[in-house]
């Protein structure tokens, strides 16, 4: 058993998810990078209920694949709902909240 | 018992063993939870697949409310066998099946039926008009976009006005109210697309929310003050019996008088009911008209034991519960004297009408208010449903613009809404005539010879139901000749409208005939004694849960005075359109130097009419927007030139006095000390404001920083 192996797995695309959320601009990239960041979390959760011989970990990993696609559901609807506004999922574009 | 041993946990409370209560029990009685449940099936059989019968679901929703209505006159059979087997003067006790709903905090919550006389009339008026409606329905609104919809949305009004009435309790009455509510919503707004229909649908939602409120905080107080029972018959036997202070009563009515007076639009809350007559017309007809607007009177019905002695109704001369039901009743009829629309005419109506019920319980004539419900509910319905089939020809519902004449074309929508009128109008035989002198004699206000004995000498209450009476005959006579009678107005050539909506008008105008002859007074002579007063008989309770209330007797000088107070009503307005209007030119539909055009003060009383008593400006001009706008100003006003003239003119010497002390103390230091203070934020604030770009990224990125520092925070301490 090399948990190691999965964590650095689960480190590696959490930071591709980071990266991918500060820098990508268009909206579906940055959606795609939550979901990497889900699931490496998945992947750590999995591990670590394996090398602890524990169901409760992949029980939650089960959970959040869940909730990631109720709420890549909802962003993008969000998503398609500013593309007919605007006509661009440019991210940068998006301040009306602007202080 | 051994009946419901199918249901399982089910059993039938029997209340209290005194010799003198019989108890009720009957196969409808105890499965009376049959009733609402047909449409509630159908409701979600044609919401699912409803477009895949041939009908559209129609034939479902009708072939389920034709069931409830077979039931509900099965349960209706056994309780007058039940009551006649009691003999005359025995109690009869109500039948009561629970069901334990979820116990919680050692509150067993429950679920059930309450079938009494009360009951069993409300099913048999709801499941007859619905069904009557059901019918109408798939030809007026055939080829509608959502037609299935509209028969889905039927059946859930249906179940859910059943259900309620059906409440074993007060939480469940709740659920019934919040759903009939819901329905009233959804079918009101049943055209969306069009601003002012869904406008009225949420007007009609929001009012009622208002009401909503006192009845959650009604219901909760009862049920404090009973010490934690929601049973209906439970809290009506301790208020009966005093067991519940006065006090917590009075409060427990108030709170649920609000609720009331939104759903059955009573004064001042009623401005929601005319601006549900955007919905289709047979939703107005079976919702607005003849069953969900009587929910707030079959409340106060319900619980009568709360009201009766909350309100203190015996032996007094007025009370909350009288005085908003006698406004009411004069503020609708006045009010529909002015209205172009037709249904707005009958909606004004409406509310009259549910002002009289309100009056009779207010008044303490219990068996009268349940009496008219019963009667209103087939000639109102019968007249909107006229509404309709005359708008189905015209495609208006004006009155002045596109109607006139259409006695020729339409003979049966004529004849059945000129009965309805009589009817509504009180003229006898007919039914509203009954139901309304009962309710005049039940004020017992003026000691007519003979008509005494009521609850207490609520004279204001008669001399306003008078009014009305007059007023009503007259405001439908103009309905009548404004929509049948001069000449024709509209454009192309109207027709008589299909079997499936004129069958429901003769069913319903035929019942508008005989209904009042349930409840033949006391002592009429024409009749054999054993078959006056039935309908009083076999509703109204005589066992523990219901207070003794007192009977008046009536008075066949009363009754002569109030048809001669009709007929002159009827009598005034059609000397001025058959006669008046007429002869000026056949098209018109008011004197050209009428009345309102000669005087000042009739002018302006026609303009207070037609501006609805300026309660629609009250509500949304000076209450919802006017709190931080004219009120505001003039409170600001007030304070400037009212209070700050006064505190000036007394603090001058000593402002005076202490302008030193001002100059170097307050300008100097307080004031330096308090810019200050205001100044840092300000500025930490400029600075602040840059961090929000509106830009999810920099957010995120904030977020993974702070996640990141509370990281590193954690692994180096812990």
């Amino acid at each position: 058993m090399y948990v190691s192996q999965f964590a650095v797995l689960a480190a590696v695309l959490f930071s591709i998810g980071v990266y991918g959320i500060l820098v990508r601009r268009n909206g579906i990239l940055v959606l795609m990078s939550v979901e990497l960041i889900l699931n490496s979390v998945n992947i750590n959760l999995v591990a670590f209920g394996a090398l602890r011989d524990n169901i409760a970990g992949e029980v939650f990993a089960l959970f959040v694949i869940t909730v990631a696609a109720a709420e890549v559901g909802v962003g993008l609807a969000i998503v398609l709902m500013i593309y007919r506004n605007r006509r661009s999922v440019d991210l940068s574009e998006v301040d009306l909240m602007k202080g | 018992m051994e009946s419901l041993s199918v249901f399982g946990g089910a059993s039938v409370l029997a209340a209290e063993t005194a010799e003198s209560i019989f108890h009720a029990s009957g196969w409808f009685l105890e499965n009376a939870w049959l009733v609402p449940a047909f449409p509630a099936l159908s409701f979600l059989v044609i919401l699912f697949f409803g477009k895949r019968f041939p009908k559209g679901g129609s034939e479902v929703g009708i072939a389920a409310v034709a069931l409830s209505f077979v039931f509900a006159v099965a349960a209706g059979i056994q309780w007058i066998g039940q009551v006649n087997s009691a003999g005359e003067e025995a109690a009869v006790d109500a039948v009561s099946s629970t069901w334990t709903w979820w116990v919680n905090g050692g509150i067993d919550f429950a679920i059930g039926t309450l079938v009494d006389g009360l009951a069993v009339v409300l099913m048999f008026v709801v499941t007859t008009v619905s069904l009557l409606v059901h019918v109408y329905s798939t030809d007026y609104v055939a080829g509608d976009r959502r037609y299935t919809h509209f028969f889905a949305f039927l059946s859930l009004f249906t179940a859910a006005m059943l259900f309620f009435v059906l409440s074993e309790n007060t939480l469940q009455m709740i659920v019934g109210w919040e759903l009939v509510g819901v329905c009233s919503f959804v079918l009101i707004g049943h055209w969306w697309e069009e601003k002012p229909n869904s406008d009225a649908a949420l007007k009609a939602f929001f009012t009622n929310r208002v009401g909503d409120i006192g009845l959650l905080i009604g219901v909760a107080v009862l049920f404090f003050a009973a010490e934690g029972t929601f049973s209906v018959l439970e809290l009506n036997k301790m208020a009966v019996a005093g067991e519940i202070s006065h006090l917590a009563l009075l409060v427990g009515a108030c709170a649920l008088l609000a609720a009331v007076m939104s759903k059955s639009g009573q004064f001042f809350l009623h401005t929601w009911l005319p601006d549900a007559m955007a919905g289709p017309t047979p939703v107005s007809a079976l919702i607005h008209a003849a069953t969900m607007v009587v929910a707030g009177v079959y409340l106060i019905a319900r619980l009568y034991g709360v009201f009766f002695e909350g309100f203190s109704i015996a032996g007094s001369s007025v009370n909350l519960l009288a005085i908003v039901g006698g406004l009411t009743t004069l503020v609708g009829a006045s009010l529909a004297f002015v209205q172009r629309d037709i249904k707005k005419v009958l909606a004004y109506s409406t509310i009259s009408q549910l002002g009289y019920m309100v009056l009779a319980l207010g008044v303490g004539a219990w068996t009268a208010a349940v009496f008219h419900l019963f009667t209103h509910a087939f000639f109102k319905a019968c007249l909107f449903l006229g509404s309709g089939s005359v708008s189905h020809a015209v495609h208006s519902f004006d009155m002045k613009s596109d109607m006139g004449g259409l006695r020729r074309w339409m003979p049966h929508t004529y004849k059945t809404f000129v009965i309805a009128s009589v009817a509504l109008a009180g003229i006898p035989p007919l039914a509203g005539f009954w139901s309304k002198d009962e309710i005049l004699a039940g004020t017992g206000g003026w000691g007519l010879a003979g008509g005494t004995g009521g609850n207490g000498a609520y004279l204001a209450m008669l001399i306003m139901g008078l009014a009305t009476a007059a007023l009503t005959a007259a405001y439908m006579t103009r309905c009548v000749y404004l929509t049948f009678f001069g000449e024709f107005r509209g454009h192309g050539t109207p027709h008589e409208s299909g079997p499936r909506i004129v069958v429901p008008l003769w069913i319903l105008a035929a019942l508008a005939i005989v209904a009042g002859w349930v409840n033949l007074p006391k002592g009429f002579q024409p009749v054999p004694k054993g078959w006056t007063e039935r309908f009083g008989h076999y509703v109204e309770p005589a066992a523990d849960y219901f207070p003794s209330i007192a009977h008046a007797t009536p008075s066949w000088t009363l009754a002569v005075l109030s048809t001669v107070v009709a007929l002159g009503g009827i009598a005034v307005a059609a000397r001025y359109y058959f006669g008046r209007v007429r002869a000026e030119s056949p098209a018109a539909t008011e004197m050209g130097r009428g009345w309102t055009k000669r005087s000042k003060l009739a002018a302006a009383g026609h303009t207070l009419l037609a501006k609805k008593y300026y309660l629609d400006h009250l509500y949304t001009g000076i209450v919802a927007g006017g709190i931080k706008g004219p009120i505001a100003k003039a409170a600001y006003k007030f304070n400037q030139d009212g209070i700050d003239r006064v505190v000036n003119a007394a603090g001058e010497r000593s402002v005076k006095a202490g302008h030193v002390v001002y100059d170097i103390i307050d300008q100097k230091v307080v004031d330096g000390v308090v810019n200050s203070s205001g100044v840092a934020p300000h500025l930490a604030g400029e600075e602040m404001r840059k961090m929000q770009t509106g830009k999810v990224q920099s957010y995120a990125g904030i977020v993974f920083v702070a996640a990141a520092l509370l990281a590193l925070v954690f692994i180096l301490v812990l």
